[in-house]
């Protein structure tokens, strides 16, 4: 489904992502581990698009349309997806009607004709009954004046709401308690479907306890240095950081 | 090649002078025709503006608001109608139920009017009230104890206008919706002057529209609009302006508000109309009376919006809001400027003014100024003020949800306004101005 080739992308012309490569097929889960500043909330936002990251070699592939040529309107239309690190807050527009324009210029662009707004409704209900959301939507404005949990449930319940083929998860569990946390992923897990990938970026093991990942990598310096099974991320919880620091050095 | 220049420079600034050609006309008129106390009125009024002229940049007022390139232009007085008169139609405002009043540059048009007959309500031609009671007691009563040059000018030589009275107790069902057209042939300066007298426990809707027939030549129009809202009378009144690039406009609205009444201003602005400047004064005249002023100014181009207001407590327990925003793309420019007087007999008052402003077009300005002069000691007064910009966190959110970037702008703006448009008494005109606040934005 995602297929990322000799990926390079500098910020401020500052090289962070230094020839990374990942594939990663239908029903899949994959985690992206590492320590601070080895590249791994540029890969998501890289993949979702944002102005700031300047892509200056490789390719990435989503079922064979080059995401590197689409707006990031365009490449959420095509079903990726990002769950932000930190979430805006955006006084004034209102989560349901935000969800609505959302879903609509999403199944516009699939040729589909607006959702019925009872429809709608009943989908908003249902989806967060699945992420455990009971905040009243209707009134608020998006994520503002939400708690950290709230804000990674609502980005859940958009991701629910959106149906993206490849999610992006950017250290989801940050900021997150452990109540908070096993929500979140209970969520996810119950999204899993063999249409659709995850990519889960975390520095801590922690979420790999509850979103069981199919592959683990280890990305360092802007490049994946180790790849493995889920067993890897417990390797790297008991040896820490360093270890990797130290093997790729050598 | 230099020499050509210079003389043609030379030709505009003889054959020009719209100061001159005003005095002429005016003293002339004052002279031969009206006589009594209105003429009188007239005649101070044409003194006052000779002792002033039209203001320049360096009077405070008009500061970031030039009029000299304006009024250094060549005008006609009269009118050259254009035929067809179907601008009006622009102003129409969609499943909004109203009685229409036109006025074609400035001149009252029956044919293009349809207003019900309504006992209580009088709707005319400003130049048919002046028997009326209610035009003697106030006309000039408030606006002309200002020192705006524009208004002495139009008491000494306005021709044409509108009188709305709504009597004592009467309720309006159904809003007016006054149609400013500009529809000249040929470059038009015009004045026209209009007083609202809402009598005791009335209560109406005023909407007014400004618009431009797409074959008019440039005009430059100044508006006088005096208001008289009486004894626990209620007025709802909208200012829409969508007129044209090639029209001008100097508007001075001044509010005189008795015991227990209630006024309420919506004032929006739109992309087209190349200068804009209103004057909206309101005077907390009594006791226990409430002002609410509300403004949208969404600019573009070369465009100039000035908003200058004045709340003026004069009495005891009042309570006035007032929130402006402001959102400027291109080269475009916003003027705000809100002073708030508390006279030392109005205690427990109650003041509050917020500035917001959102610069789009880099190259854009917003001048802000909130003034505050308060005499009296135990009165609560607030105002702020901010300048910002597209929030790109918050668009690139937007768009990573599938949500295109004019789409996202759409909503982001929308956010901005909505403190002000979610405080619009009509619904039918609140959903008008988001309408026009999405095909505002480029």
């Amino acid at each position: 489904m995602l297929s990322i080739k000799n990926l390079h992308a500098s910020v401020e012309d500052k090289a962070i992502l230094k020839g990374l490569d990942l594939e990663v097929k239908a029903g899949e889960v994959h985690a992206i581990m590492g320590p601070n500043g080895s590249g791994k909330s540029t890969l998501g936002n890289v993949l979702a698009g944002r102005d700031a990251y300047e892509v200056t070699e490789g390719e990435v592939l989503l079922d064979g349309i080059d995401l590197l040529e689409l707006s990031p309107e365009d490449r959420a239309r095509e079903g990726v997806f990002l769950a932000f690190q930190y979430p805006v807050e955006i006084p004034g527009v209102s989560n349901i009607n935000f969800l609505k324009t959302a879903l609509n210029e999403i199944r516009a662009y699939k040729g589909l004709p607006p959702v019925e707004a009872r429809e709608f409704l009943n989908k908003v209900k249902e989806k967060q009954q699945l992420v455990e959301f009971d905040a009243k939507l209707a009134n608020r404005s998006l994520n503002e004046g939400f708690s950290g949990g709230e804000k990674k449930r609502n980005e859940i319940l958009q991701l629910a709401m959106l149906e993206p083929k490849l999610a992006i998860l950017d250290e989801t569990d940050s900021g997150l308690d452990i109540d908070a946390l096993r929500i979140v992923a209970r969520g996810v897990n119950q999204l899993r479907t063999e249409n659709n990938a995850f990519v889960v970026i975390t520095h801590y093991q922690r979420l790999l306890e509850y979103i069981v990942p199919d592959f683990v990598h280890v990305l360092y310096n802007g490049r994946i240095v180790r790849s493995g099974t889920k067993e890897l991320a417990l390797e790297l919880e008991e040896k820490g950081y360093d270890w990797i620091k130290e093997t790729v050095g050598a | 090649m230099l020499d050509e220049v210079a003389t043609g420079t030379m030709i505009t600034q003889t054959s020009d002078s719209l100061y001159t050609q005003l005095v002429k006309t005016a003293g002339e008129r004052l002279s031969s025709g009206t006589s009594g106390s209105l003429g009188e009125i007239r005649k101070q009024a044409l003194e006052r503006f000779k002792a002033t002229g039209f203001p320049t940049v360096k009077n405070e007022d008009w500061k970031y608001t030039n009029v000299q390139p304006l009024v250094n232009r060549a005008y006609a007085l009269e009118a050259e109608e254009l035929s067809g008169g179907a601008a009006w139609e622009k102003a129409r405002i969609p499943e909004l139920d109203a009685h229409r009043v036109v006025l074609v540059n400035g001149q009252y048009s029956s044919e293009l009017s349809s207003v019900e007959a309504i006992a209580g309500l009088q709707v005319m031609p400003i130049e048919q009230a002046f028997e009326r009671l209610c035009f003697a007691k106030y006309f000039t009563a408030f606006a002309d104890k200002t020192d705006n040059p524009f208004v002495a000018l139009n008491t000494a030589s306005f021709t044409s206008g509108l009188f709305i009275e709504v009597g004592k107790n009467t309720q309006l069902q159904k809003p007016i919706h006054v149609i400013h057209v500009a529809a000249s042939a040929s470059p038009l300066f015009s004045q026209p002057r209009n007083l609202y007298v809402m009598g005791a426990f009335a209560e109406a809707e005023i909407i007014e529209s400004f618009v431009t027939d797409d074959a008019a030549e440039r005009s430059l129009s100044s508006h006088v609009t005096e208001i008289m809202v009486r004894e626990n009378a209620k007025l709802q009144h909208y200012y829409l302006q969508v007129a044209g690039e090639q029209s001008s406009y100097i508007n001075h609205t001044e509010v005189h508000q008795e015991k227990h009444s209630l006024y309420n201003n919506y004032n929006c602005s739109f992309p087209g109309a190349a200068f804009v400047r209103n004057n909206i004064n309101v005077r907390l005249g009594d006791s226990e009376v409430e002002s609410h002023l509300y403004g949208i100014a969404l600019t573009a181009d070369n465009q100039l919006v000035d908003n200058h207001t004045i709340v003026d407590h004069m009495k005891p327990h009042c309570e006035s809001y007032e929130w402006y925003k402001n959102i400027t793309q291109d080269t475009s420019t916003a003027v705000f400027n809100g002073k708030i007087f508390v006279r030392l007999d109005a205690q427990k008052t109650n003041a509050f003014q917020q500035n917001n402003n959102m610069l789009i077009g880099e190259k854009s300005a917003v001048y802000t100024k909130p003034q505050l002069e308060i005499f009296a000691d135990d009165v609560k007064c607030s105002h702020g003020c901010t300048i910002g910009q597209f929030d790109n966190e918050a668009l690139f959110y937007l768009r990573s949800r599938g949500i295109s970037e004019a789409q996202a702008r759409v909503l982001l703006i929308h956010a901005f306004a909505f403190d002000v448009t979610s405080r619009f008494a009509n619904d039918t005109v609140r959903q008008y101005v988001e309408h026009l606040v999405e095909e505002g934005l480029q």
